[in-house]
């Protein structure tokens, strides 16, 4: 007997003839994953093939730059699946390979262990990569950056051998890791260039918040400061005092000609989204691999989301690229649908960003998007270090930032995703009830 | 070790042996238990590792701190006022040699 070829899925669905029968995902991050989970529970029976480049199995990350790093331990990490899943859903989950380059007209994509696969629909799920340093003694060992396993173990091993760690960069991760590393007893300097922390995604009456709690942690948090270069132990070469790229780092100088000491140096200056294999296969690409309202790209069998992807946010009512877990689970679950057709309202994507970040004991809760130069409205006591900033866009609610006060937190989340709005006057009367207020809102009153 | 179950729906029961300290999601998520996700990292940022408690083991568990408590009040599932816990949130073996709970029928 002749083997028979997989015929056209028609047979399957005569409805929709372009049914896909091979789904290829590239990347098994939290947006890869999610996919996986809600292709099978939108019912697709067809072949899944998911391919990380990592050789662990797939797990969770936001964790690593927090309880990661604060247990005495050995830490786990947390899966994001466990391994029977792939076995019970049939999905062929490949480990430890990259793909090299998509052929969109053959619809097949070539693999580093230089076998190839044919795809019926392709999804990119590539994530981001570190920016990277480039001042002189960026090459030193004891410079660590921090997105992988392999680097949060690499930096957590070393904890209990050093006594001063500087930290690049002022973002959620440094100063997720800063925090930990006060905890630890450890002398912590934080070099940031921006006038305050966290800046592009913080209003700067909570980003200036930030820089005092981080202060009063015992962190040495220096602004309008960067980092001009790192200075080397001396070993592995004949020391002439200049900066090299042998050897291990010693010190910090900032840009103002500072010097720090550091055992140690984290860098967290953001990421570049992956869009090296869209880029090569002629996909439109501006800060991130551009995708519609259903997240797809320019050719229609080539989706793309998550950390890589710039779609059309309704939300933020601009063109946006996130990274976040909300972002890349949302946004594979609507990706499934759209693959599938099974939409049951419109295909255009409008779930709520929300963001969080846990240094410390200081719990950060972000709904919405806030622009710098949104009006901001204080709602609670700063002092007291549980309250809310309102930001508001021409009148109209837009975020809220929340330290410790999670049932601000959630309110908002359920008033922006409404589109409803509220008075600033409301905003901060701590009399008015806006968690009532939000209830109502979303039950539609 | 302490003892951990989770009864479905159907019928069905997963018990898992884990070490003390480990959290309900962490242990469900760890050995692919259904119907609990575990979305957020076991941040009490979601409501996916949502629990009813086993009246029988209420009494071993720690207070619902604030974080839980508006989340509980976010579950795709009904919330029950005395049984409704996030996985998250409740360590195995701290006061609880064992413990069982129901997984809801749906977490998002």
């Amino acid at each position: 007997m002749t083997a028979v070829p997989s015929t056209s899925s028609n047979a399957q669905n005569p409805e929709h003839p372009q049914n896909p029968q091979n789904i290829v995902i590239v990347g098994n991050g939290q947006a890869g994953i999610q996919l996986v989970d809600s292709l099978r529970k939108e019912g697709y029976t067809g072949a899944i093939t998911v391919i990380g480049e990592e050789t662990h199995f797939p797990y969770q990350r936001p964790p690593l730059s927090k309880d990661f790093m604060a247990a005495d331990k050995e830490p786990k990490p947390l899966p994001l699946r466990a391994e029977k899943f792939f076995t019970d859903n049939d999905v062929d989950s490949r480990l430890g390979v990259r793909v090299t380059s998509i052929d969109r007209a053959g619809h097949t994509v070539s693999l580093s262990d230089g076998s190839s696969i044919g795809y019926t629909t392709l999804v990119l799920a590539t994530g981001a990569a570190n920016r990277e340093l480039n001042v002189p003694g960026s090459g030193l060992e004891g410079i660590y950056g921090l997105r992988t396993l392999a680097d949060a173990e690499a930096v957590h091993a070393r904890l209990d051998t050093v006594r001063s760690v500087v930290v690049i960069g002022a973002g959620f991760i440094g100063l997720e890791f800063a925090a930990a590393a006060r905890k630890r007893g450890l002398d912590v300097t934080v070099l940031e260039y921006a006038d305050r922390p966290m800046a592009r995604a913080l209003s700067p009456v909570m980003g200036n918040w930030f820089a005092q709690a981080h202060r009063n942690l015992g962190v040495n948090l220096r602004l309008g400061e960067g980092i001009a270069s790192f200075i080397g132990d001396g070993s592995g070469q004949g020391n002439d005092g200049q900066a090299s790229e042998r050897g291990h780092v010693a010190a910090a100088v900032s840009t103002t000609g500072e010097t720090y000491p550091a055992d140690m140096v984290l860098v967290g200056i953001g990421v570049i989204p992956r869009t090296e294999l869209a880029e090569q296969a002629g996909l439109s690409v501006s800060n991130g691999i551009t995708v519609d309202s259903a997240m797809r790209t320019d050719d229609e069998d080539i989706y793309a989301l998550g950390d890589c992807a710039n779609y059309p946010s309704h939300h933020a009512e601009a063109r946006t690229r996130l990274e976040s877990v909300q972002n890349a689970t949302d946004q594979a679950r609507h990706t499934a649908k759209s693959i599938l057709d099974t939409h049951d309202g419109g295909r255009d994507y409008t779930e709520l960003p929300w963001f969080w970040s846990t240094q410390g004991d200081l719990r950060l809760q972000i709904a919405g998007i806030a622009h710098p130069d949104d009006e901001t409205v204080l709602r609670g006591n700063p002092d007291g270090g549980k309250f809310s900033v309102f930001c508001f866009r021409s009148g109209r609610l837009v975020a809220v930032e929340s330290v410790n006060q999670p049932a601000d937190h959630m309110a908002a989340r359920r008033l922006l995703a409404q589109e409803r709005t509220l008075t600033p006057e409301q905003a901060a009367d701590l009399d008015f009830d806006f968690k009532a207020y939000s209830k109502a809102a979303a039950a539609g009153v | 070790m302490a003892k951990v179950s989770f009864h479905h729906n159907d019928g069905n029961v997963d018990v898992l042996d884990v070490d003390p300290g480990t959290s309900l999601m962490r242990a469900a998520v760890t050995n692919g238990v259904a119907g609990i996700v575990g979305e957020c990292g076991g941040q009490a940022m979601c409501a996916t590792c949502h629990v009813y408690v086993r009246p029988e083991y209420l009494d071993g568990l720690p207070e619902i701190s604030e974080d839980e408590e508006e989340m509980l009040e976010c579950t795709a599932d009904p919330r029950d006022e005395d049984r409704s816990r996030l996985g998250c949130q409740i360590k195995a073996g701290e006061g609880l040699d064992e413990i069982e709970v129901d997984v809801p029928a749906s977490q998002i």
